[in-house]
């Protein structure tokens, strides 16, 4: 397995999808190309640092949830009854 | 060098295996509030409303990058939801059907802008080239990324604007919002290789405008959003 290889794989790699005779391959290549370690940390690193921006958003403004509210009220028949 | 743990990270997880084969997460809450709500209880729908605005809201905001417009689109979302919702068969989640109905108002609005994003990035890496470059910082064990900072998440948002609308909209709903590839195909119609390809490719800009971050050569633009 060689660098580009490893490029192709590398989704699948950190989505922990991908087949464990590959892993090993990777994991080997890995262990003899500082370039690609650190392709692979950075590439975690990004996709964690989405994973922990979603956790934080579970809230929203008040006034958007309010102007919401009113308008399905205005727009769906049966809201006021 | 090997910086991974003896049974390495890359193996599938069960609950990964799971989620790949399996079918959609419902939610019995979901499904009994949408009988009542079919059966004309409104109430029952501003409970669904309650419960699903905030992450239709954030997918919509991160998504136009423009407040006035993820509202707009968060009311057309749950109205049109309200209007289907008698059509709604149970074969996907509730969430993944209201996120599909939020993501194609979103796509349907960013077309009426009728704008071209031209993105730029210094040197970006050729993934299509003959070989990787030699030299790549590893700036994943920087301090500033130890703790959730303003400016970390100032870089995340201007980076997410600077993505092409077709990766944007894969990488929101997988990193971001958290849906399993097969999900995010049946929303935006398309096969599961699809959606790995372009989040891969969505991934690798991320990441080069990161390293572009932590080498200096991307400054973020203080702009005002969109309107």
């Amino acid at each position: 397995m060689n660098c580009l290889d490893i490029l192709e794989k590398i989704g699948d790699y950190v989505d922990k999808e991908l087949d464990p005779t590959l892993c090993v391959e990777i994991e080997k290549h890995l262990e003899d190309c500082d370039p690609c370690v650190a392709f692979v940390n950075t590439l975690k690193k990004t996709v964690e640092l989405f994973n922990r921006a979603k956790i934080s958003e579970n809230s929203i403004p008040e006034p958007v949830s309010s102007k919401l509210r009113g308008f399905l009220k205005e727009n769906i028949s049966t809201a006021g009854e | 060098m090997n910086l991974f743990p003896p049974n390495g990270i890359g193996y599938m997880s069960k609950d990964a295996r799971a989620k790949a084969a399996g079918t959609p997460a419902q939610s019995e809450e979901d499904l009994a509030l949408i009988s009542r709500v079919n059966g004309g209880d409104y109430g029952a729908f501003e409970r669904l409303v309650r419960k699903y605005e905030a992450r239709v809201y954030h997918h919509c905001l991160k998504f136009l990058n423009s407040q006035e417009d993820a509202e707009d689109v968060l009311q057309d979302t749950f109205l049109q939801a309200y209007r289907s919702l008698s059509g709604f068969r149970g074969e996907a989640a509730f969430s993944t059907w209201l996120m599909k109905i939020a993501t194609n108002n979103c796509l349907m609005r960013i077309r009426k802008r009728k704008k071209v994003d031209i993105v730029s990035i210094d040197k970006p890496i050729d993934y299509d080239g003959s070989h990787l470059p030699r030299e790549i910082v590893d700036w994943s064990k920087n301090p500033s990324l130890m703790s959730a900072n303003d400016e970390i998440r100032e870089v995340l948002d201007y980076t997410i604007s600077l993505l092409p609308e077709d990766k944007r909209v894969v990488l929101i709903l997988k990193d971001l919002e958290g849906f399993s590839n097969i999900e995010i195909g049946e929303m935006l119609g398309m096969s599961v290789a699809a959606v790995k390809s372009r989040l891969h490719r969505a991934r690798l800009f991320m990441r080069d405008a990161l390293s572009a971050y932590f080498e200096g050569t991307l400054k973020l633009a203080k702009t005002e959003p969109e309107r």
